[in-house]
């Protein structure tokens, strides 16, 4: 299909990557942009998207969703004006196979909608026992390594991943969580899980795993990012080795920034997350790391059906929708700590972009025309049927945001409009 | 945040937990279980509140001693009973708790009786008896992971009252294996909604829970110290399976800090009283002295737990 040369007119352009935010037109042809404020010479537009009143940036990059059924997920992340998505390898079977990689890759390009990036599994079935073949993953399209939420016990494994990654420049993907701290535990540990009894998961669970993973970083050199950070102790230990100059960074799922401990209420299966929704004083930490530039946030998109929700707390199956979610609840965490629109904004386009050592994220001349077109002021109630995403499990139905997606394009098509 | 627990008009529609119930709930059960408690002495030990209502024992759990309560509690009302050893049949077929609950509410059950072994089971069935339309049909928590044991917790106020008429002034320790108990929590929340003066948790770090110092429990390590000028101790019971592993060394070993001796309990007033959930384990958390001595009260919890148990059921079905 020929691409559409199309002028993104009267918006408010927030570009992170190239430090903009002005009243600026885009314009686009080809599939990338290729103009910014004035029109090109001789630019004549097949079709004009009325931004007035809108916000137009990167389209956002999702650091970590699970793509259950492809074509409901991936509309659901266009719809939330995520053009590009790292999904992470605990599919089943598990992303440890080139095949299975092509695959997902072909399957996405093929539904045409947000790019996906398939983060490979680190070791052979996830079993944390042997290496996976990461370089043949790497060919095949994968952008980085992880376990997921699976543990490697043997430290010495985890210490050969890392050398290994490191001799390539591949990057490690960590959920940092102390397998046998966390053992059966399904709440974070303080007043809520003890008044109601539920198997408690420690902070020291999440730092001890972090330092591991630091110090053997430092030691290897491998580029590492540590994946959906829940506690102001952690945050502590990653910015501390920013600064002594690790090769590290971090995100923040996005329901952390917003909940905790105490929206477990009476047992609400959908505030169930791993790692748990910790204290509040944890949550103001993650806000301000987040504001800072020290983490980046993702939306940690798991569809879960009603029979995996209705269950006891401790048998539901843990996560949350977020793809849909995670712009407005972005832009409220901004507009409630008065942070720029423009660096919450960085938070899911660029700082998530260089995290995955992706092209995206950036809306300068030449580059992949991946554009959200949102009106920030439009407000709208998360209701089941206002998703588009097969999962509607989210602790935030019934919430009221601002912030609307009117157009996503990926690689100058539109591929969203209402 | 509404409490599942109350209805629109603040009336009691399950129980449970002891957790944010006002005061004069709970003052309204104990009170009423008073007015049960001769009915046991009577010749015909029945009356006909819940006539023609069916009560469901509902135990994924196996406990004889708690469901035989709650049996003959319903049947002194007059209820039909029916038990169903749920952990041995439908969901070691697969089905869900909630395909079974609904199952049995189509065979028109009037009220669960529920044991479960996670934490906030009989939630779920409360909510999923809302959303179904079914606010007619009452659930009664008998016992829910380490979380709540409600008429547990009401038969130990009750207990506590009896013997000591007022709860203004008491000093209570609960001793043992808080991290695991529902009776612990429950008791705790009652004794803190009755105005108790002081509620002490006692046991090593091991088995005591993150921040129980927010649910108004003061923390002791030590029995003595813990047990000194108490008014009431309750003594809790250590499962088998906690007693040898990373929580204690042995049970042996438990008894010489925890056990409950005649000299341990010297340290408390002199009228203190002795309580236990039981089963008790002898030689670990209690000497058979005490257990047998003039100041347990473990055989009147049992009488009164009918008594309280009618009481629950025939608020439930009134409301």
């Amino acid at each position: 299909m020929q691409e559409q040369s199309i002028h993104i007119k009267g918006g408010r352009l927030i570009d992170p990557r190239n430090s903009i935010d002005a009243q600026a037109d885009v314009f686009v042809a080809n599939g990338v942009v290729c103009a910014v404020g004035d029109a090109p010479l001789g630019f004549a537009a097949d079709s004009t998207i009325d931004a007035a009143g809108c916000i137009v940036c990167p389209g956002l990059v999702d650091l970590s969703a699970r793509l259950t059924n492809l074509d409901a997920e991936l509309l659901a992340a266009v719809a939330g004006g995520v053009t590009s998505v790292a999904c992470p390898p605990d599919t089943k079977p598990p992303l440890d196979e080139h095949s299975l990689v092509e695959r997902l890759v072909q399957r996405s390009e093929s539904i045409g909608l947000a790019r996906v990036f398939p983060v490979g599994a680190l070791t052979q079935q996830l079993a944390g026992e042997k290496l996976a073949e990461m370089a043949g993953l790497s060919r095949a399209g994968c952008i980085a390594f992880s376990q997921a939420t699976r543990p490697i016990f043997d430290t010495q494994i985890l210490f050969r991943a890392m050398q290994y990654a490191a001799t390539f420049g591949f990057a490690i993907r960590l959920q940092p969580q102390d397998h046998y701290l966390a053992l059966n535990g399904v709440a974070h540990d303080g007043e809520v899980a003890s008044r109601l009894g539920l198997a408690a998961i420690p902070v020291c669970a999440e730092t001890l795993a972090i330092s591991t993973a630091l110090h053997l970083a430092r030691e290897t050199g491998v580029r590492l990012h540590l994946s959906k950070i829940s506690s102001a102790a952690g945050i502590a230990l990653i910015r501390e080795a920013r600064a002594g100059g690790v090769n590290v960074t971090c995100d923040v799922a996005i329901h952390h920034l917003h909940l905790s401990e105490t929206d477990v209420g009476y047992f609400d299966s959908h505030a169930r997350f791993d790692p748990p929704l910790r204290a509040s004083s944890d949550r103001a930490a993650l806000r301000a790391a987040v504001a800072e530039g020290v983490a980046a946030v993702c939306s940690d998109h798991t569809p879960v059906d009603e029979d995996g929700k209705q269950l006891p707390f401790a048998e539901a199956t843990p996560g949350a929708v977020g793809l849909e979610l995670l712009l407005p609840l972005v832009c409220k965490w901004a507009a409630e700590d008065g942070v720029p629109l423009a660096a919450a904004i960085a938070r899911v386009t660029s700082d998530p972009a260089v995290a995955l050592g992706v092209d995206a994220g950036s809306l300068g001349v030449g580059q992949r025309a991946d554009i959200c077109v949102f009106d920030p002021e439009e407000p709208w109630c998360v209701r089941p049927e206002a998703l588009h995403s097969q999962g509607k499990n989210t602790p935030f139905l019934g919430w009221e945001l601002s912030g609307r997606v009117r157009t996503t394009l990926v690689g100058g098509r539109v591929v969203f409009s209402i | 945040m509404h409490n599942p627990q109350l209805n629109a008009h603040g009336e009691l529609t399950h129980l449970l937990s002891i957790d944010g119930l006002p005061r004069d709930v709970l003052v309204h059960i104990l009170d009423t279980a008073s007015s049960f408690l001769e009915v046991s002495d009577r010749d015909v030990k029945k009356v006909p509140l819940l006539r023609g209502k069916s009560v469901f024992n509902l135990f994924f759990e196996n406990s004889t001693r708690t469901r035989t309560t709650f049996e003959i509690a319903a049947k002194r009302l007059s209820a039909d009973v029916i038990n169903l050893d749920v952990a041995r049949s439908s969901t070691a077929k697969g089905e869900t708790l909630l395909d079974t609950v609904d199952n049995l509410v189509s065979m028109h059950a009037d009220m669960f009786v529920v044991r479960h072994a996670s934490s906030g089971a009989p939630y779920l069935i409360a909510d999923h008896l809302r959303r179904t339309g079914r606010d007619d049909v009452h659930v009664v928590n008998a016992g829910d992971g380490r979380h709540a044991h409600p008429t547990q917790g009401l038969l130990d106020m009750y207990t506590i009252r009896h013997f000591k008429k007022d709860f203004s002034g008491l000093k209570v320790a609960i001793v043992g294996d808080i991290l695991h108990s529902r009776v612990a929590r429950s008791d705790i929340q009652a004794l803190g909604a009755l105005g108790a003066a002081e509620v002490r948790a006692v046991g090593p770090r091991t088995l005591l829970p993150t921040d129980i110092e927010q649910m108004g429990a003061r923390v002791f390590y030590d029995l003595r110290e813990g047990v000194r000028d108490c008014d009431v101790v309750i003594m809790l019971r250590l499962q088998n399976e906690r007693m040898n592993g990373a929580l204690l060394p042995s049970a042996k070993e438990y008894f010489r800090s925890y056990g409950l001796t005649p000299e341990v309990l010297a340290l408390a007033r002199p009228d203190a009283i002795v309580m236990h959930p039981g089963p008790m384990n002898r030689g670990v958390e209690i000497d058979s002295e005490v257990a047998d001595g003039p100041q347990a009260v473990i055989l009147s919890q049992v009488t009164f737990g009918i008594a309280v148990r009618m009481a629950v059921m025939s608020i439930l079905a009134g409301n």
